[in-house]
C-alpha cells in the first residue's frame, strides 16, 4: 500500500524565521539553498520530517521533500539519482552497493516488538514458542497458556525491514507460515492486531502504544531503553544512504541528523540515536 | 454485423465524426500495443532465467528461491468469480426495479405501484451515486464494520475470501447495473405499448421477451464486472489477508495478483522476485484483456437499438 500512497510531505514554513540568524546545529544551513529530496523506509519518516521542518524554518531558501515507499524504493531512488537521500531499515546488500556506489549512514536503533491484543492473557513467550507459533506448529492460544482460540498470524510483506529484523533476530532466520495475513505497514499492523483478539504480530518499538500489548520475549521486555542498552536483542539499525560521498545540502542534512538537535528528534520519534560511526 | 449497423441508423444513431473516432481509437490502440510489448518484454527474463516452471508454480517463498505465482492467479480468479456470483444476480434484480415505467402504469393505483415508482425513481440515483464512492472508502468501512462480524460469526481473522468478495461485489455492482440498463431499457420501452395491450405485465415482458433476447448484454455486463473485480488492488490488499496460498474455504486468506504486485514493489528493486512480478502482470493483463475483448464483442453484437428479429 505504501508505494500507492507515498507520503509526500512538503512543508512550506517560509515564515519570519528568516529574520533570525540560525544558530547552533542549524548554522551550516545559513548560506545554502535548493531542494533536498528524501525517500524510502517508512520508519524514518517522523525523523526526516522533524529535521526538515526545523531546517526549512531556519532557512526558507531550502525545500525538503520526504516520501515513503519502503527500503527497496529508497535504494532504487537514491541509486538512480531521483532523490538525494534514500532511507533503508536494513543494511545495504553487497549487490546494491556495487551496482549504485552507495554510502550508508546508520543513525538510529529501532527495536521490533512482538504484539498481541491488549486483552490477550498471554504476556510472555519463549523464543521456541514464538518460532512454533509463526511456523504454524502452535495454532491455538491454549497451547501457550492462553484462551482456547485459534491464533491469527499477522506478518509484514516480503522485503520489509521490520520483518527482516524480526525473522533474523526473533525467529533465528525461521520462516513464517504461508497462511499468515500480510499487512504492509506498522500502522496497518497495529490496526489489525488491535482489532483481532486472537492476533499476534510485530511492530517497531517506536510504534508500541496502548492499542496493542508488547510481549515479553525470553524475559526481555520490549522497550526503547532495553533496546538501547542491548538487553533487548530484536533490534535493527536505521540508515540514510547517499550516492557517493554526501556534499553540500545533503551533507549538511546528514550532519544535522547526527547533531544534538537531530538526536532529540530521533528520540522523540521513538528510536535510540547513534553517534556517527 | 450489417443488420445491427442498419438498425443503428434506423433508430437515429447516425455516425458523427468518424475521423475523431479513428484518431481516438488509434491512440488507444497504440497505447495498448505498447503496454503489452513492455510487460511481455519485462516478463521474459523471469521465464528465461528460471524457466517457466519456476514462475508458474504453486509456492511463493522468495527467501528459499520459490517464486511461483499460481496461488495468486488462483486467488484473483477465485475472488473475482465469487464477487461476480454475488453481484450479478443482485444486479439483475436491481435492474427489474429500476426499468422505466410503462404508460399503462399511470392509470393504476395502489401501494404496490407506489413502491415500484419509488424504486424506479430512487434506485437509478442510488446506483449512480455508488459509482462515485472511492474504493478506499469501501475498504476502510469494511475493515472496521465487516471483518469483525465475519471474525465473530465464522472464526479466523476476518481477513478472508468472504470479506473481500462481499465488498468487491458492492464495488462492481453499479457498473454492471448501468450496462444492463443501457442495453435493456430501450428494448422494454419499444415492447411496452403493444405488450401491455396484450395483457402482459412489465415484469412478464422483461422476463419472457427482453431477457431471452438480450443474453449477450447480460453476459457482457458479467464480463465487465469480472474484469473490474480482477483488476482491483486495494480491496483485496486490505481485506483478503494476502496469504500466498490457495484458500481452502470462505474464511481463509488469499492473495490476488494485484495485491501481490503492490506488496512486492514496496520493498524490492531487482532480482528474481521483482522479475516475477512482470510475469504476474502479464498474466493479469492477459486475463483482463480476454474478458474485456469478449465483453466488447458481445456488447457490439447485441446493439441496444436492434430489434430482436433483426439480429442474426
Amino acid at each position: 500500500m505504501k508505494s500507492f500512497f507515498p507520503v509526500l510531505v512538503l512543508a512550506l514554513f517560509c515564515a519570519s524565521a528568516a529574520l533570525a540568524a540560525p544558530s547552533g546545529a542549524l548554522a551550516p544551513f545559513a548560506g545554502l539553498e535548493g531542494n533536498l529530496d528524501i525517500a524510502g523506509g517508512t520508519a524514518h519518516i517522523p525523523v526526516m520530517n522533524g529535521a526538515a521542518r526545523n531546517i526549512m524554518e531556519a532557512n526558507p531558501d531550502i525545500r525538503i521533500t520526504v516520501a515513503g515507499g519502503g527500503s527497496g524504493v529508497g535504494v532504487q531512488k537514491v541509486g538512480e539519482g531521483l532523490v538525494h537521500i534514500g532511507n533503508t531499515g536494513r543494511a545495504l546488500k553487497d549487490s546494491e552497493i556495487a551496482r549504485y556506489g552507495l554510502v550508508s549512514f546508520p543513525f538510529a536503533i529501532d527495536g521490533v516488538a512482538v504484539v498481541v491484543h491488549p486483552q490477550n492473557p498471554v504476556g510472555a513467550l519463549g523464543k521456541e514458542q514464538l518460532k512454533k507459533i509463526f511456523a504454524g506448529e502452535i495454532s491455538n492460544w491454549k497451547e501457550v497458556g492462553g484462551l482456547d482460540a485459534a491464533i491469527s498470524l499477522y506478518i509484514r510483506e516480503d522485503g520489509s525491514g521490520t520483518r527482516e529484523t524480526f525473522e533474523s533476530r526473533a525467529l533465528d532466520a525461521g520462516q513464517s507460515a504461508a497462511k499468515s495475513n500480510v499487512v504492509s505497514s506498522n500502522g496497518a499492523m497495529k490496526t489489525a492486531v488491535a482489532q483481532d483478539p486472537n492476533a499476534i504480530g510485530y511492530v517497531g518499538i517506536g510504534h508500541l502504544d496502548d492499542s496493542t500489548k508488547g510481549v515479553i520475549l525470553d524475559g526481555m521486555v520490549p522497550s526503547q531503553q532495553n533496546a538501547a542498552d542491548g538487553s533487548y536483542t530484536v533490534t535493527r539499525l536505521l540508515y540514510m544512504n547517499t550516492k557517493g560521498q554526501a556534499r553540500g545540502l545533503t551533507g549538511a542534512f546528514i550532519d544535522y541528523i547526527y547533531s544534538a538537535d537531530g538526536k532529540a528528534i530521533i528520540a522523540k520519534a521513538g528510536y535510540i540515536p547513534m553517534d556517527r560511526p | 454485423m450489417p443488420a445491427s449497423a442498419t438498425a443503428a441508423k434506423e433508430s437515429g444513431q447516425a455516425d458523427k465524426g468518424p475521423f475523431a473516432a479513428f484518431l481516438a481509437a488509434g491512440i488507444a490502440l497504440t497505447g495498448i500495443v505498447l503496454l503489452f510489448a513492455m510487460v511481455i518484454a519485462f516478463a521474459l527474463p523471469a521465464f528465461r532465467q528460471q524457466g517457466p516452471g519456476a514462475v508458474l508454480a504453486w509456492s511463493w517463498r522468495p527467501y528459499q528461491g520459490d517464486f511461483g505465482i499460481l496461488p495468486m492467479l488462483a486467488g484473483s480468479m477465485l475472488l473475482a468469480l465469487s464477487a461476480l456470483a454475488l453481484a450479478w444476480p443482485l444486479a439483475v434484480l436491481l435492474l427489474c426495479g429500476m426499468l422505466p415505467r410503462g404508460p399503462a402504469a399511470a392509470g393504476r393505483k395502489g401501494a404496490g405501484l407506489r413502491l415500484r415508482r419509488l424504486g424506479a425513481d430512487l434506485l437509478p440515483w442510488a446506483i449512480r451515486l455508488m459509482t462515485a464512492v472511492p474504493t478506499v472508502v469501501y475498504g476502510f468501512a469494511a475493515l472496521f464494520l465487516l471483518t469483525p462480524l465475519v471474525r465473530r460469526g465464522l472464526g479466523g481473522s476476518g481477513l478472508c475470501l468472504l470479506s473481500a468478495a462481499l465488498v468487491l461485489a458492492l464495488l462492481i455492482l453499479p457498473g454492471m447495473v448501468l450496462v444492463m440498463e443501457a442495453g435493456l431499457a430501450p428494448r422494454l420501452q419499444r415492447l411496452c405499448p403493444g405488450g401491455l395491450a396484450l395483457g402482459f405485465s412489465r415484469l412478464e415482458l422483461l422476463w419472457h421477451v427482453v431477457f431471452p433476447s438480450a443474453r449477450k448484454t447480460l453476459l457482457a455486463s458479467a464480463l465487465l464486472g469480472f474484469g473490474r473485480a480482477m483488476g482491483d488492488t486495494l480491496l483485496p490488499l486490505m481485506l483478503a489477508g494476502n496469504a500466498p496460498q490457495v484458500p481452502g474455504g470462505l474464511t481463509e486468506g488469499l492473495r490476488t495478483l494485484t495485491a501481490h504486485m503492490a506488496l512486492v514493489t514496496a520493498n524490492e528493486v531487482g532480482g528474481a522476485a521483482y522479475d516475477s512480478l512482470f510475469a504476474a502482470g502479464a498474466l493479469l493483463l492477459g486475463v483482463n484483456t480476454l474478458a474485456s475483448v469478449a465483453a466488447r464483442r458481445l456488447a457490439r453484437c447485441s446493439e441496444p437499438g436492434a430489434p430482436p428479429e433483426l439480429r442474426s
